[in-house]
């Protein structure tokens, strides 16, 4: 039911309503709005009620173990919300002169210092909003660098199939032609191809690693020789991060731009669909790019002086992607993370989503389930190919995954990457504990002997939830977004 | 098993191509390609009059599970699309051969249907790519 269907005409939340009267004479009538607002008229009671039920549905990382591949749901720590929230940062307006945002700058200049010591880059802009602006930005700064130098031939961006699903997309954003570039049975980038594919159009390459195959790419570095030999430059997605932190520096694996999924690798919150925070990093070619703003340090009079930086300081900057710095309390939880866990907590991050997901691998495989790379060790997340039970049981994935609520679980990762047929894409994170894994693997041991004797139970399967199978396709074919009263409809 | 017409020719990336009389050819998806989507939801059009490339990516089928772009496996000019597919995709799952055509091309230069694979070479082609999976 939705708050608008809780309302009765008239009825309002007396205690939250404005004590002060309105004053627009200094709004033009050409822009006063004539008719009201279309809002719910509910009172106090039904607002709490509302909203208080519905936050009981949540299947989140705070009621459940969420394995979703390839979004690294790990646990955000309750001390970084509360770090975040005081009130000094709350109250904090985004246009404060600098003298009195110093605590603040200082977070952010030392979040910049953190994530370039992690990844082994030159330069770190923490504006980006999400993901995909970091990518935009990435890759923007990749044309940037091309056009500075005239060579405006290149208008081709390589992309491995086991990227990140989000990669086309952006270099078509930034108006760039994709290839792509097949990979092996065993995971890795097809190098023969990858040579076939350089040439004088190559603006660069966009790679995942681990890639979205839950697998190391052994061949980065002759990947990058050739991508440099023929002037492209090579764009990491810092997706997959998790599994390598402390570990493997993008910027030692020859890597000239990146972005990092704050609210991935370091724990901030998963909206839906936001806020989360994508910085991007860069090494010494894409330095004059970056965007604005970030933070700088001076010295005076033996006192660090923290400031922005803008287009004085970066005059080539690809320049702003919001109004004011980005997700700043997303920035704040992000280096509190990093600043409690230190240097070597941070290490025992990729240490233990890698431990975890192969301990959880090797489970769920001598459990009888089909690895989709059983070869390969896994980094922070595997494959599972649930295609003979399709096949055979007629069971899919989606039934799997559909039933595994009923166990109190959320569903892994299904039907991605697109290679493998009937996939599951696991990634435990490193904040999960055995008992929590084998449970886990019990449960799709439940479901199997379910699929084989009583195959309909999965297939209607979920029972437990607030609403049972959803008819996704519907759904998609026929989008109903927007409520009007029923008068209006 | 899917259905693969002997008369008709194909991408290895499941396109398949009708060749009229007139010098046209009508493109679509495989029965095997629409299997494995899925249910379609949406399907993005060239529009009549575009001058396309042979491997250039002329459209996109969308489903709940991937969105996955069509390739051209000719060169030539747009003559007529499908626009019943704006209103029900779904003409591509229940009859991807006949109703569920996507678009039709006036062929630049009829010498690169030698490139296109015949009914007998795809069908070997799904094959081994189920055989693949199989191994794993």
């Amino acid at each position: 039911m939705l708050i608008f269907e809780r309302g009765q005409a008239g009825r309002r939340a007396v205690a939250q309503a404005p004590s002060t009267t309105d004053d627009l004479h200094d709004i033009p009538a050409a822009l006063q709005r004539k008719q009201k607002p279309l809002l719910p008229e509910v009172g106090e009671m039904q607002v709490v009620r509302h909203y208080t039920n519905l936050s009981r549905k949540n299947f989140s990382i705070d009621t459940h173990f969420y394995p979703l591949g390839s979004c690294t749901m790990k646990y955000n720590p309750r001390g970084a919300h509360r770090a975040a929230m005081q009130a000094g940062f709350l109250g904090r307006h985004p246009l404060a002169h600098e003298s009195i945002s110093q605590g603040f700058l200082a977070c952010l200049y030392e979040l910049q210092e953190v994530l370039k010591g992690v990844t082994g880059m030159k330069g770190v802009s923490l504006t980006p909003m999400a993901g995909a602006q970091g990518e935009f930005a990435g890759v923007a700064m990749i044309r940037a660098y091309h056009e500075a130098r005239k060579d405006h031939e290149r208008k081709e961006i390589l992309i491995p199939s086991a990227a990140h699903g989000t990669n086309p997309a952006t270099a078509v954003m930034c108006g760039y032609k994709v290839r792509e570039i097949p990979v092996n049975d065993e995971g890795d980038v097809d190098v023969d191809a990858l040579r076939d594919a350089v040439g004088p159009q190559t603006a660069g390459l966009m790679m995942t690693n681990p890639s979205t195959c839950g697998v190391f790419e052994r061949s980065v570095r002759e990947i990058a020789e050739i991508v440099h030999a023929a002037g492209g430059l090579l764009y990491y997605d810092g997706a997959n991060l998790n599994a390598i932190l402390g570990k493997v520096r993008p910027g030692d694996m020859g890597f000239d731009v990146m972005h990092m999924n704050l609210h991935k690798t370091f724990a901030t919150p998963h909206g839906g669909g936001g806020p989360g925070a994508g910085p991007v990093g860069v090494g010494e070619r894409l330095l004059p790019y970056l965007p604005i703003p970030m933070v700088g340090k001076d010295e005076i009079e033996g006192k660090p002086r923290y400031r922005w930086l803008t287009e004085a300081d970066i005059p080539q900057t690809i320049g702003r992607l919001s109004t004011f710095m980005g997700n700043a309390g997303v920035l704040l939880r992000a280096h509190y993370y990093a600043s409690v866990l230190g240097r070597e907590g941070l290490l025992r991050v990729g240490e233990f989503s890698t431990l975890n997901a192969n301990y959880l691998m090797k489970k769920v495989q001598d459990a009888g389930f089909q690895l989709a790379y059983p070869k390969r060790r896994a980094t922070h997340e595997f494959i599972i190919t649930l295609n003979k039970q399709a096949k055979e049981l007629h069971v899919s994935a989606m039934d799997f995954a559909k039933r595994i609520l009923d166990y109190g679980y959320h569903a892994p990762t299904t039907y991605f990457p697109l290679l493998i047929p009937e996939c599951w894409l696991i990634e435990p994170t490193e904040t999960e504990s055995r008992d929590e894994l084998d449970g886990f693997v019990k449960a799709m041991v439940q479901i199997q002997a379910e699929a084989e004797n009583n195959p309909e139970l999965v297939r209607g399967a979920p029972y437990s939830q607030p609403v049972r199978r959803l008819d996704d396709v519907r759904a998609a074919r026929e989008l109903d977004l927007v409520w009007r009263p029923t008068a209006e409809q | 098993m899917s259905e693969i017409p002997s008369e008709l020719r194909f991408m290895a990336s499941h396109e398949w191509i009708r060749v009229e009389n007139d010098g046209t050819a009508y493109v679509g998806i495989s029965d095997h390609a629409q299997s494995a989507l899925g249910d379609l939801v949406y399907v993005e059009l060239p529009e009549v009059g575009d001058t396309i490339t042979a491997g250039d990516e002329a459209g996109v089928v969308e489903s709940v599970k991937a969105a996955s772009d069509i390739y051209a496996p000719l060169t030539g000019e747009v003559v007529a699309i499908n626009e019943a597919l704006n209103d029900n995709p779904e003409l591509v799952n229940s009859d991807p051969y006949g109703d569920g055509w996507i678009y039709r091309i006036r062929m630049a230069d009829p010498e690169e249907l030698e490139d296109l694979l015949s009914a007998e070479e795809y069908a070997e082609q799904i094959e081994e790519e189920a055989d693949d999976q199989a191994e794993d």
